[in-house]
């Protein structure tokens, strides 16, 4: 079934699909039309789910938590701030080895008090021990949540499903929404390993001294290392099944570019115009957009940008004090290359629009080795 | 000689059910009102019971990873989680139509009343089938005596050092939750295991979300030796100070009715904590005794024989202390 | 020693289930030995009332029999079973170590 729905409006079909059997969730700017969707779809008998409608978002992480760990498959949705109140159950979610999925609509943090969109809310989550999925689409939405709990459950590790404000939460794209029948083959009934049950009792997370809390998160560290392979094993069922194509980074014209950008989220769309345009002007561009941000798909990374003449590594988010946070994450993927220009360019802060124009004169900008380090492009002095 | 009842075996009378879901070797200190509180709590779930709890005694008491002294799952939260984590673990239940489990969000005085207070009148508001259980030691006893808004007016803690002790009075949180309209909310107290054992019971057949408090002594942190654990709680409750009641849909009722007068000093008086209080302060103190114990006696609709006690204590304590404990240090 | 019985073997990582889930039981920690004094029954005085039983915050008493038996691989020494008992059926002595 074909639908044309908001990115927010997704989401929740994909908590409906993937049949989240309890939600906890608070309401925040931009993500509120998911919460109201899902409550029509419990009220409306559409899903079988509780719907657990928490005092705040730290609620209802832990909520989700102490859901999955009772053994039921569980969901949420934020924004901003809100995710950055759930930032103590983020971590003791992945510790506590919960395999939940949040969609996590990406805004600027405050003050002052921004609405829009970027990334800075869901990259300061990098190191929670999450799965971050960034997307592209509103299909790539639904996709990436249904994969999400698969992948997520497969290993016993969180996802975060991340998207832009307004530009995909609020704005209508036609959606497969996928058959149930189908998503029920690819994603049956959640069956966890460990759970809270009053036959087979223990204690979970007690006390743990330096002589055994190291070798705990050796243990997720070395699942995260199974993750790369997992994703490629589920993103190959799912090209079966739907006959969508997935990977853990999209290339985009790519294998002859000589210009490459590196990219995420909606700027990864108008980057692919931007690379049409360029063609025909003569220059030749290619795009790499990052899907999966944690892991970071490091292997292919390397493999795309190897032998390019420069790269452009597109930031929406900064790490003040440091740089572009996507940028140091392929700096180092590529130490072994070190004769390839890399540059860094910041843009669309706060919602800021970023048109083809503007990657078009990024992309110039890295032809002619031309960058600050970073570029602040279009800040206005 | 042996007494003759004896002879012949298993003669031993009890009146709480003999069943132990709590395992000794456990790592709580010596004479510790906790654990017993746990014990007695479990005796009357049973076995089919699920823990949510938060950074508090517990945390410890229970041991260190791969190790538990209970014998029912429990799931250590963070600290203000111990009510959202149940309400996910029940709601995890529910859809799993293993509704049928107790389950219980386990707290310490500060999990509860301070950093836990949103959480859990989030989780009663929306009427979670959830048995909140607040054990309570009046200060954030594992972190190192520190005081919680559930520290009584006049105690020294690590961070309420005399002349700077706790000049407000205890949060009134069984008050809170009957303003959530909660179904069922009661006090109990160690040293009454047979009342906190019918309390539990009952609440455990309520479908909704239900509120108890525990006061629970604590050694270290109250400055009293170990052995009269029990003695200083049940003074707490015969001197009126911590009184043993139960309020059911809004109704208030007293499940043990004290009729002596025991003056509030008799507990104070066994505990480090309250050494450095005058006699005036004591006499404040025993007013918000007198205070609350008119209140409780106006909402259980029942005559207060210590109605006195309160008139004299109001003259004297304002020729003294006008509003003494809302005062800071000048 | 009756408290090794219930030690799990972890070596490393490898052993751990993915999070901290308990395996085994705390009576494998022998708390007796942070004692200082130790509880003494007097069977002659006990009149079977079990208050011992019923306020030890160890869980160390056995009240199967006709009198209370300290379990003093555990019991701690706080006192509450010598204080509360109304027969003085428990005293406590001093800690032979």
């Amino acid at each position: 079934m074909r639908k044309v729905i908001t990115g927010n409006h997704t989401v929740s079909y994909a908590a409906k699909i993937t049949r989240s059997e309890v939600v906890a969730a608070y309401p925040i700017t931009p993500q509120t039309q998911v919460v109201e969707k899902i409550s029509s779809f419990c009220a409306d008998g559409e899903m079988d789910a509780i719907f657990i409608k928490v005092e705040s978002e730290h609620s209802a992480c832990a909520a989700c938590i102490g859901a999955s760990a009772a053994g039921a498959r569980a969901f949420t949705a934020t924004s901003s701030q809100g995710l950055a109140l759930m930032h103590e159950m983020l971590h003791w979610a992945a510790n506590a080895r919960t395999p939940i999925v949040i969609a996590n609509i990406n805004r600027a943090m405050g003050p002052p008090w921004s609405i829009w969109t970027d990334q800075n809310d869901s990259l300061s989550q990098r190191d929670t021990g999450w799965i971050h999925y960034y997307c592209e689409g509103n299909q790539d939405v639904l996709d990436s949540i249904i994969q999400a709990f698969k992948v997520s459950e497969t290993v016993s590790v969180p996802s975060l499903v991340i998207l832009d404000a307004f530009f995909l939460s609020h704005t209508s794209e036609p959606v497969d929404l996928r058959d149930q029948k189908l998503v029920d083959k690819f994603l049956p009934k959640y069956e966890a390993k460990w759970k809270l049950d009053p036959k087979d009792p223990h204690t979970y997370g007690g006390l743990t001294g330096p002589d055994r809390y190291y070798e705990l998160r050796y243990n997720l560290q070395k699942d995260f290392l199974r993750v790369e392979k997992v994703m490629d094993k589920v993103h190959q069922e799912f090209k079966e099944l739907f006959g969508r194509e997935y990977g853990r980074v999209e290339p985009f014209m790519a294998d002859d570019a000589e210009i490459l950008l590196v990219v995420s989220g909606t700027i990864s769309s108008t980057a692919k115009q931007a690379v049409v345009d360029a063609r025909e002007a003569g220059l030749k561009l290619g795009s790499l957009k990052i899907r999966v941000f944690r892991p970071f798909p490091f292997d292919l990374v390397k493999k795309y940008l190897k032998g390019k003449k420069a790269i452009a590594v597109i930031d929406r988010n900064y790490s003040f004090g440091g740089e572009g946070i996507f940028y140091s994450e392929v700096k180092s993927a590529m130490y072994d290359e070190p004769h390839l220009p890399i540059y860094s360019y910041i843009a669309g802060l706060g919602g800021r629009d970023v048109a083809v124009k503007d990657i078009l004169a990024i992309a110039n900008l890295a032809k002619e080795g031309k960058c600050d380090h970073p570029t602040w492009w279009g800040v206005k002095l | 000689m042996r007494p003759s009842h004896l002879v012949g075996g298993k003669t031993m009378k009890t009146t709480i059910p003999k069943e132990e879901l709590v395992y000794s070797g456990h790592l709580a200190c010596q004479g510790c009102g906790a654990t017993l509180a746990m014990r007695y709590t479990l005796k009357a779930l049973g076995q089919n019971t699920v823990y949510s709890v938060p950074a508090c005694c517990w945390s410890v008491i229970d041991g260190p990873f791969p190790y538990t002294s209970l014998q029912i799952p429990l799931f250590h939260t963070a600290f203000e989680t111990a009510a959202s984590m149940a309400s996910g673990i029940q709601a995890g239940f529910a859809i799993r139509g293993k509704g049928d489990i107790n389950v219980v969000a386990w707290a310490g005085d500060g999990g509860t009343v301070d950093i836990g207070i949103q959480a859990l009148s989030g989780m009663v508001e929306r009427g979670d089938n959830v048995l909140y259980i607040c054990y309570d030691n009046e200060a954030y006893m594992n972190t190192g005596i520190q005081r919680s808004g559930s520290t009584p007016v006049g105690a020294w803690t690590t961070t309420t050092p005399p002349p700077h002790f706790k000049k407000s009075p205890k949060k009134d949180m069984v008050a809170i939750m009957v303003a959530h309209h909660i179904p069922y909310t009661a006090t109990g107290n160690i040293a009454y295991p047979e009342d906190w054992i019918k309390k539990v019971n009952k609440a455990k057949e309520i479908v909704g979300p239900k509120y108890l408090q525990i006061l629970a002594s604590c050694p270290p942190g109250w400055k009293h030796s170990s052995e009269i654990s029990i003695e200083v709680v049940r003074l707490a409750t015969s001197t009126r100070k911590w009184p043993l009641y139960e309020v059911e849909n809004g109704n208030y009722k007293f499940t043990r009715m004290t009729r002596k007068f025991v003056p509030v000093s008799e507990f104070l008086k066994l505990q480090g904590r309250f050494r450095h209080l005058t006699e005036e302060e004591i006499d404040v103190i025993q007013l918000l005794v007198e205070e609350h114990w008119a209140d409780l006696c106006a909402k259980a609709g029942i005559e207060n024989q210590f109605a006195d006690k309160l008139e004299g204590y109001t003259e004297k304590v304002k020729k003294h202390h006008p509003q003494w404990f809302h005062i800071e240090e000048d | 020693m009756m408290a090794e019985k219930y030690e799990i073997k972890i070596s490393g990582a490898k052993d751990m289930p993915p999070m901290a889930a308990s395996l085994g039981k705390m009576l494998v920690n022998k708390t007796g030995s942070w004692r200082n004094i130790r509880p003494l029954v007097i069977p002659e005085k006990c009149n079977g009332c079990s208050l011992c039983w019923k306020f030890c915050p160890d869980f160390c008493i056995n009240i199967d029999g006709d009198y209370p038996i300290i379990n003093y691989d555990y019991c701690k020494g706080c006192g509450v079973c010598a204080h509360e008992c109304p027969t003085e059926a428990i005293v406590m002595e001093e800690e032979i170590k």
